[in-house]
């Protein structure tokens, strides 16, 4: 679907590239159903609660330096300024810069519901403003605004001619898609479509855009790129309202994660002419190589990335050779976004851990271009198989698979998910940092991680055997599919 | 109306599923989009028995928005039953089906049968703040599952206090409070936290009375339990911290409840004579420190701002600059609470504002002479405005970021104690 910056309102991922929620099958038959189209997904007639959206959305704009968030709707929405408001100023602490962004709700009441509020809406913008002087205002929608038919846009198109800096509306219903990675394309495309401005005429730069979440390798990344002569641009923590107007004019646009990055690299590319790297991610060996020598290939650098990958394999593989020993022919069952669920996969492939089952978040059948993930396309070309299947953080099904299978091990990337394993007897590691497995020497510090925890289960079988859990008999009895149902 | 929330202090009705959390065994059925749960519970000390993502969630979508979403809230029930092991399923209204008109009470009353009793509270997140939903819930046990009961159990206390979660200390104040109750020969009778649970609500309807420890949060509960099982309460507006508080607490406690006083006075000397031992052995600290001033700011719900402004100036000798409620307090609330803070030692009065607004606070804590470093304690967005004035900062209400409590309390006499090791922890980080 061609990227369509004239509207402020962004189809959802389901209705775009036709992401799925519910899928239980193997890797073989998904990625085949994938190919030649005949994939459907599930829905359930039981499910638990996951993630909103608009937390994944407009978390990622509050972590743009002195900008405002202004989300229109009842407490509960808003409560994520909260969050927004420490990690906007620990994270800036840490890099030694500041940042006076603002998230504000608008206290949304009953009557509201009834009669609209946009004159308050109207005022509290202004009033935003004048307070904070941000670099860029974005206005937000909620379920609640989004159902009684609140025109932001309207608004935001009105307060604009009395603003001199960009008022963007943002358009986050909570209720819209299953899939909250859709809150991550909802903010790319506030971004290019309020902020991002033509490339300059003019302009060279040896700058790469490097879409991450929390920047915890951001002095490692700049070293590396310095071999290879490349500046990258990190998004968005921490990213200035300057930086974000220029990226039209950087050499690529690479991400850490598929599923946050394929909006912003895809639209870039068909907007502005930056090419968009296109690669397994950088986790494991062969992901860091794979995808450095993409960015070779597409910046023209690529005899510098040899040299590069010469140097470090010389440092690392042998060192990476000695721990595999001690992982050989261990279990692991994961649950992650298919950003990383199927890259960790192959990472522990290649660590010669066998991974029994994978759990994905979500899944897109497609990306922004039409392609089949990368991540998929390795594994398949690789013959790797194993069951797989596809809930957003459904916890019982997580623990039924759990108790089926006993891995040696569960690895989860969202919070509240590894302690239940934990509870279920089985070591458990927090993939959380999106840099945890980058590289040589992060896959080499994460293969000791697994050691470690596989070494000292004192924790999890202290809690386990004091652990009464609290899901019945009659659900551990059934399969895990009980609940799917065929989408209608 | 609509109003600006700038440095929120609150949550939505609908995050009343922690008061329910905080019920052991009690499992909140949301009836809401996917994400309210995650977005509405805390990060850490959320992992018990269930969890924010343990909750069954009607995750409703766009179809469901335009069809309603009573076929799934009545599956999602159904499943939550056969599924989950608890001991009451609480069902929990969000946003989406209160404007589009589900009837929520008609699917429930399905389930009147059913072996585990299935209840319902409307916390629609644009009904009220957290600190209403949690009333909401209380409520909906009261109204929906207890009977009125025959026979009251002698000495038999309900206490109702802090709202669980949203405030930091609410398992181990509930815990102290506990504490003091047996003390005077009463038993109380609490249905948050380690312990408790079901058992425990079966008990509410015996209780001789309800007691309110609480500036206003719950008022509208006990009044129903009057009305419904003649249960009197007494409505105690401080949340006692320090010795002054807490020995009158103990006195009109025992005094309401027929205690004898020579028994409440004894626990009284008991507590006081070890409080005053410690106070003495650090008399020194508190005098001999170059960064303690007199003069104070409390930024918390009503219920923090009264307690630790009582605590400070009766007990500590400091004085009060202006203090703020930041709960969105009912306006007939307001004047009551306002009177509490003109009751201090030595007819100090505390000026109050009932304020919303976290930038007009900032900007008067900025205008304020407070004769040297400012003492202020509230919520984390303090923080960075305190150390701007080089003042000392303690994180003490909602939202939390400086500090980890796994059952610590401010409450009683110890809890007096654990706030000042707290005050001073702080303190003892510079020297000048």
């Amino acid at each position: 679907m061609p990227i369509n910056l004239n509207t402020s309102n962004l189809a959802t991922r389901e209705n775009r590239i036709g992401s799925i929620t519910g899928y239980i099958g193997s890797l073989k038959d998904l990625a085949t159903k994938t190919e030649c189209g005949t994939l459907k997904g599930c829905s359930r007639c039981f499910s638990q609660s996951s993630t909103c959206l608009s937390m994944c959305g407009l978390s990622q704009l509050a972590a743009i330096r002195d900008v405002a968030i202004i989300h229109h709707g009842p407490s509960g929405c808003s409560v994520t300024s909260s969050s927004s408001y420490y990690m906007s100023r620990v994270m800036a602490k840490k890099r030694g810069v500041t940042s006076s962004t603002i998230y504000v709700g608008t206290d949304m009441n009953e009557k509201d519901t009834i009669f609209g509020s946009t004159e308050a809406l109207r005022k509290i913008i202004l009033e935003v403003n004048k307070r904070y002087q941000p670099k860029a205002i974005f206005v937000s929608s909620s379920c609640a605004t989004g159902i009684i038919g609140e025109d932001i846009d309207s608004i935001v198109e009105e307060v604009s001619e009395e603003i001199d800096v960009p008022v963007i509306a943002v358009h986050c219903e909570g209720f819209k898609s299953r899939i909250w990675a859709t809150g991550f394309d909802i903010s790319d495309h506030a971004v290019l479509q309020g902020i991002v401005k033509p490339r300059r005429e003019g302009v060279s730069t040896n700058k790469i855009n490097f879409k991450n979440f929390f920047e915890s390798a951001r002095p490692e990344i700049i070293e590396i790129f310095k071999n290879f002569d490349l500046e990258p641009t990190f998004l968005y923590c921490n990213s200035t309202v300057e930086e974000l107007e220029h990226l039209s004019e950087a050499l690529a646009t690479t991400c850490i994660c598929g599923t946050l990055g394929n909006y912003l690299g895809n639209a870039l590319e068909e907007k502005f002419g930056v090419p968009y790297v296109r690669s397994i991610n950088q986790c494991g060996i062969v992901g860091f190589e794979t995808w450095l020598r993409e960015i070779g290939k597409v910046t023209n650098r690529l005899d510098k990335v040899e040299k590069y990958i010469e140097e470090q394999r010389a440092i690392y593989l042998p060192k990476i050779e000695e721990v595999k020993k001690e992982l050989q022919g261990l279990t692991a069952v994961l649950g992650m976004g298919p950003g990383y669920t199927f890259e960790v996969s192959r990472v522990l492939n290649e660590l010669g851990i066998k991974v029994v089952w994978a759990l994905a978040w979500h899944y897109d059948k497609k990306y922004e271009n039409g392609d089949v993930p990368p991540s998929m396309k390795y594994l398949l070309d690789s013959n790797i198989d194993f069951e797989a299947s596809v809930a957003d953080q459904q916890n019982y099904e997580v623990m039924n698979i759990l108790n089926k299978y006993k891995p040696d091990m569960y690895l989860s990337r969202h919070p509240g998910s590894t302690v239940w394993a934990i509870k279920n007897g089985t070591p458990a590691i927090y993939v959380a940092d999106e840099y945890m497995i980058f590289g040589y020497k992060h896959t080499l510090e994460f293969a000791k991680t697994i050691v470690d925890t596989i070494k000292n289960r004192s924790f999890e079988k202290n809690l386990a055997a004091r652990t009464k859990l609290p899901y019945t008999k009659w659900w551990y009895e059934q399969n895990v599919d009980k609940f799917l149902e065929e989408a209608k | 109306m609509a109003k600006i929330l700038d440095k929120q202090r609150y949550k939505c009705a609908l995050a009343a599923m922690q008061t329910v959390q905080a019920i052991d065994r009690a499992l909140p059925v949301l009836h809401s989009g996917p994400g309210c749960a995650q977005k509405l519970s805390e990060s850490t000390g959320s992992s018990g028995y269930f969890s924010p993502n343990i909750f069954p969630c009607t995750s409703i979508n766009e179809k469901d928005v335009v069809f309603g979403g009573v076929k799934k809230l009545e599956t999602t029930i159904e499943n939550a039953l056969k599924v989950i092991d608890a001991d009451l399923y609480v069902v929990l209204t969000g946003c989406i089906p209160q404007i589009v008109g589900d009837d929520t009470e008609e699917v429930v009353s399905k389930f009147a049968d059913s072996p585990k009793p299935v209840i319902y509270a409307s916390t629609a997140g644009f009904k009220g703040n957290n600190y209403k939903g949690h009333e909401q819930v209380i409520d909906a046990i009261v109204e929906q599952y207890l009977e009125p009961s025959d026979t009251k159990q002698k000495g038999l206390v309900n206490i109702w206090a802090d709202v669980p979660y949203q405030d930091l200390f609410w398992l181990g104040n509930y815990r102290e409070l506990s504490k003091l109750i047996e003390e005077l020969g009463l038993t109380p009778n609490v249905i948050f936290g380690y312990g408790n649970g079901i058992k425990n609500i079966d008990l509410i309807p015996k209780a001789e009375f309800n007691l309110l420890v609480s500036p206003w949060v719950g008022l509208q509960n006990v009044r129903k339990m009057e009305k419904k099982f003649g249960t009197p309460f007494l409505h105690y507006r401080t949340l006692p911290i320090g010795a002054t508080e807490t020995s009158k607490f103990l006195r009109e406690v025992g005094s309401f409840a027929g205690v004898d006083s020579a028994k409440v006075e004894s626990v009284i000397k008991k507590h006081e004579d070890y409080f005053y031992y410690l106070i003495s052995r650090y008399a020194d600290l508190f005098l001999e420190n170059r960064v303690i001033n007199k003069q104070f700011t409390t930024v918390a719900d009503a219920q923090y701002s009264l307690a630790v402004t009582k605590f400070l100036v009766n007990d500590l000798g400091l004085v009060p600059a202006r203090q703020y409620v930041v709960d969105d307090t009912p306006k007939d609330q307001r004047e009551a609470i306002a009177q509490e803070f003109k009751n201090l030692n030595y007819g100090i009065q505390a000026e109050v504002s009932f304020e919303t607004d976290g930038f007009k606070i900032h900007e008067e804590i900025k205008q304020h002479d407070y004769h040297g470093y400012p003492l202020i304690l509230g919520g984390y967005y303090e923080k960075e405005v305190t150390e701007s004035l080089k003042g000392n900062f303690l994180n003490i209400s909602w939202p939390v970021q400086d500090k980890v409590v796994l059952d610590d309390s401010y409450v009683g006499y110890t809890g007096g104690i654990r706030l000042i090791e707290d005050i001073y922890t702080v303190a003892v980080q510079r020297f000048n």
